[in-house]
């Protein structure tokens, strides 16, 4: 059952072959059974799980379900969720239970959709390879001695292993692509804006934007569907109708124009990955896609741009987590300041410190000008690129995803400058807001590895469209690591 | 008052935070009632939960717009929240959502008047620089609490207005006149409900000294949260005196931020610049530009209220005041409009009604400790009595007996003047027959007032009065009286 597509799922639980309450407990026991090597999972809510689906049930039975409805997936512990913890990570919030539902959750839960736990991440969706997280590393299915990815380690890596149909994710550099490259997924992370980031657990407020991990295009579509549009409890969503990203997945992609950046083909990428990128090139150019390079000049700026805004934001809102409401509170505290560093020096781990270190420098009195106030100009900038290449007649930009394929633990973890290089093809589209996805496009090693799409403001629809289309004409996406297969 | 020394100048800018009378609070949802239980009024949002967003609450743009619009200021097209850092336990999200570089108001200006002896009066223009949106801070609460702080967050996330005069001010008594035209005016808006007490509106001094033409300012100290006028001009009295005797003592003024004390109305030093928070401002990410368009800012303008000022000029055009009883009536939006409720129903003279309102009215609410909202006399009920002065029913001396029984909550002038049998004596034949009763029982005063004692001529109208029991027309007596007593 665990290899079923959500289409197939969805049919099987309409046609009686199996109930969402049979479906979940197979999830349950794929999860006690594997999930003890692989550490994706943080909290396991198996009687919420089994409720949401005797009432997905019901309404199966009453003919009032959606495509969603009855379908298991595990949300990314970034999302709060009434009554079930919400930790992000972080030792700060481990004893933290939040008295409301993210919006994504709320709409996930009113498809009908089932959560079975919370998903690992790096703390705070600090980290591209989930060691940063107080639950300890998440290991990739497809080799348990190198990491999946980050920040949305655990997501995906449930995936891969068939311990969910389909997760929740999050992208502030490169979260939801990078670790989907990483292990043989489909992750998409939309169009900021698109999907309201009320109640979820907030790095980079102007960079964070929830999504998707799956196994393919398809599935992808379906739970992103479920997920966007408007929310006047966000700000920041945009007050636009939702493209239906379903049922133009079969178009044909023929004499669409893909951008190819001269900058992203440069040095950096791995052979191996080099290799699988032009296979896919050529694929999608069989399928009668047109390439043209293109220049993203200003994207060698974007690592630095990034780790100045970030940085910057977070420091910001983690100023709330002072142990004062909610969260760690450290003991034995004499006076107030002292509270604070206890608490905070205590609750939060080392590179979460780094970045609230480095964010907060560049905010200061004197350096502000210098950093952050430069590192939006510079993002402006990044902005232009992309504005100037969709303006010039590129329908979407392909690139790799990651640098290479995953790397062992330990690897990076003493060199934080190597370990955000990772996020190097990932971070120009957070930077600008566009949407952009990652897919499978074969294999390094016996390792996965993937490709990227970048689209101009609200092409989700397109993307999605050119990532089925090209999985209709290769199977990498359906590759299994051998150990998860049956 | 005490007089600023020879030869010194004190130079005075004030930040006022008004609490703006919203329904709600300026980034959620939550209830902004004072006095509340703590912690009722404060929703995730406002704890500054992790996930929590906030959302502007347009009432408050409104209510900034307003105001600048009120004080000549100019609106900005764009203007951007950013984050103020600190940390403090009742500060949520360990920062302020404020605005910095790109304030909603600015370029404003206020005339004050100043007292220069007995009527005499000037105006001096003090500069707004600015006034921008702000959500308040919740409280700490350190009694009842052993070894411990509680923390009420119901007032976390109040919107304010900060607005900041230019250094304009000399004198503390130029500060209060600033900061109370500023109170009318909030509160003739009603964007504020101006309760100092309850710090609805709340006042920052900044006060520097220097020798009288000096280049340069002073070094200036910030005395924090003074909530009443009185208290102003106190600190700020202090304020400069302390200055002036440190530096004539050879001494020099350190940046820093004071506390006023009222049992002493001394100001003492809370924190000097060098430990002064960096607050690390930026733009905050989660909110949107707010941007004002040129309609926006038209209907606004459309729908403001008429100011104190525009007020009184129409008092004294219109109705023919003097100044004094125009100011006096158009101190309160509420006043005004009693007053003229008052003009209208009763179709009294304009200048009657207006005696009868400032003087008697106002005297009696005084006492009572009452304001005009809570007046025992409607402005009906009075233009009730002031008809009946105005068609002689009753005399004016009658009509305070009236005034006093209506206060009394005895009923309506008519009802009163029914049941005392108050109703004035124009009949000129009892009159004259009270006249000549009096003429007839005091021979002697007669006698001595024919033979040109002109000053007799009170006591005969003090004792006809009191024949009549005071109900007689006092324009047809003196006439009649003249009469008779002329033989």
């Amino acid at each position: 059952m665990h290899k079923h597509s959500i289409a197939e799922l969805a049919a099987g639980l309409r046609e009686k072959k199996f109930s969402s309450r049979e479906l979940t407990q197979a999830y349950l026991k794929r999860i006690d059974r594997f999930d003890g090597a692989i550490n994706s999972y943080v909290t396991v809510t198996a009687e919420r799980a089994l409720k949401q689906a005797d009432a997905a049930d019901a309404r199966i039975a009453a003919g009032d379900a959606g495509i969603l409805t009855g379908i298991p997936l595990g949300q990314k512990d970034i999302f709060c969720t009434t009554g079930v913890r919400t930790a992000c990570g972080s030792r700060m919030l481990d004893k933290f239970i939040a008295p409301y539902d993210a919006t994504i959750v709320e709409k996930l839960d009113a498809a009908g959709m089932v959560m079975l736990g919370k998903l690992n991440m790096d703390e705070f969706a600090m980290g591209s390879s989930n060691e940063t997280s107080f639950y300890g590393s998440v290991c990739n299915p497809w080799d348990k001695t190198r990491v999946p990815g980050g920040s949305s380690g655990g997501s995906v890596a449930a995936v891969a292993a068939g311990l969910c149909p389909v997760a929740t994710a999050t992208d502030t550099g490169g979260s939801i692509r990078q670790p989907a490259a990483l292990t043989n997924l489909t992750g998409i992370k939309p169009t900021y804006g698109r999907v309201s980031r009320y109640g979820m657990i907030a790095f980079a407020s102007s960079l964070d934007q929830a999504g998707v991990v799956a196994r393919s295009a398809e599935d992808a579509a379906h739970v992103l569907q479920a997920m966007s549009g408007f929310d006047p409890r966000d700000s920041t969503s945009v007050e636009r109708p939702v493209d239906d990203l379903v049922v133009g997945l079969g178009q044909s992609i023929k004499g669409l124009t893909i951008g190819l950046p001269k900058e992203y083909f440069a040095d950096g990428m791995a052979p191996g990955v080099r290799v699988r990128v032009e296979e896919a090139i050529a694929t999608l150019t069989r399928l009668g896609v047109n390439f043209r390079e293109i220049s993203l000049p200003n994207s060698p700026l974007s690592v630095p741009t990034y780790y100045v805004v970030a940085p910057a934001e977070a420091s910001s809102n983690l100023a709330r987590f002072d142990g004062v409401r909610y969260g760690h509170r450290a003991e034995g505290a004499k006076s107030l300041e002292e509270l604070y560093k206890k608490s905070r020096g205590e609750g939060f781990g080392a590179e979460v410190q780094r970045r609230i270190m480095i964010g907060t420098y560049v905010l200061s009195h004197g350096y502000y000008d210098a950093y952050y106030l430069q590192a939006q100009k510079v993002r402006r900038l990044i902005y232009d690129d992309f504005k100037r290449a969709f303006a010039d007649g590129i329908d979407l930009i392909l690139g790799p995803t990651a640098t290479d394929v995953a790397f062992k633990f330990g690897h990076n973890s003493d060199d934080p400058v190597a370990m955000y290089l990772n996020d190097i093809y990932t971070i120009a589209a957070n930077l600008a807001g566009i949407p952009a996805m990652s897919l499978p496009c074969g294999f390094v090693d016996g390792l996965p590895t993937g490709f990227q799409l970048m689209g101009n403001f609200f092409s989700e629809a397109r993307m999605l469209n050119v990532a089925h289309q090209y999985q209709q004409a290769t199977d990498f996406h359906t590759k299994w690591p051998t150990e998860y297969a049956s | 008052m005490s007089q600023i020394p020879e030869g010194w100048e004190a130079v005075i800018g004030l930040e006022v935070h008004c609490q703006l009378s919203t329904q709600s609070k300026i980034f959620s949802g939550s209830a902004i009632a004072y006095g509340a239980e703590p912690n009722t009024q404060a929703s995730p949002i406002d704890l500054g939960m992790p996930g929590m967003l906030p959302v502007l609450n347009v009432d408050a743009v409104k209510k900034a717009v307003t105001f600048g619009l009120s004080v000549g200021a100019r609106i900005a097209p764009r203007s951007v929240f950013a984050r103020k850092h600190y940390f403090y336990p009742d500060l949520p999200k360990g920062y302020q959502i404020s605005q910095y570089e790109l304030p909603i108001v600015f370029d404003g200006h206020l005339d004050i008047e100043l007292d220069d002896g007995p009527d005499k009066t000037t105006v001096k223009r003090i500069g707004i620089t600015r006034a921008h949106l702000e959500e308040d801070a919740g409280k700490s609460v350190h009694e009842g609490f052993q070894k411990s702080s509680g923390i009420d967050l119901n007032r976390a996330g109040t919107p304010l207005i900060e607005i900041v005069s230019e250094p304009d001010i000399r004198t503390a008594a130029e500060a209060v006149a600033y900061l109370k035209k500023l109170h009318q005016i909030v509160v003739y808006l009603g964007i504020c409900d101006g309760n100092m007490q309850e710090g609805s509106f709340r006042c920052d001094a900044n006060v520097s000294v220097r020798k009288v033409g000096a280049p340069k300012f002073g070094t200036r100290t910030e005395t924090k949260n003074v909530n009443s006028f009185r208290y102003v001009e106190k600190a700020i009295e202090y304020e400069i005196e302390r200055q002036i005797e440190v530096i004539e003592a050879g001494g020099s003024i350190r940046q820093e931020t004071r506390l006023f004390n009222p049992d002493t109305g001394e100001t003492r030093a809370m924190r000097s610049k060098e430990d002064a928070n960096d607050y690390r401002y930026f733009p905050d990410p989660d909110l949107l530009p707010v941007v004002c368009s040129d309609e926006y800012i038209a209907a606004i303008r459309e729908s403001l209220p008429e100011l104190p000022d525009a007020k009184r000029a129409r008092f004294v055009q219109d109705f023919g005041l003097s100044d004094y009883d125009a100011k006096t009536l158009t101190s309160s939006r509420e006043l005004a409009s009693y007053y003229e409720a008052v003009v209208a129903a009763s179709g009294a003279e304009a200048k009657l009604c207006a005696n009868w309102v400032a003087t008697d009215l106002l005297g009696a609410l005084n006492k009572l400790s009452k304001d005009i909202g809570e007046s025992p006399i409607s402005a009906d009920a009075l233009a009730g009595m002031l008809k009946r002065i105005a068609d002689k029913t009753i005399s004016g001396k009658l009509a305070k007996d009236v005034f006093e029984a209506m206060l009394n909550g005895e009923g309506s002038a008519d009802e009163i003047i029914k049941a005392k049998g108050l109703v004035q004596i124009t009949d000129e034949s009892a009159i004259i027959a009270a006249i000549d009763d009096v003429i007839a029982r005091n021979p002697q005063q007669v006698a001595d007032y024919r033979g040109g004692k002109d000053k007799l001529f009170g006591f005969f109208v003090g004792q006809a009065m009191k024949a009549t029991q005071g109900k007689a027309n006092p324009d047809a007596l003196n006439r009649l009286l003249k009469e008779r007593l002329a033989g």
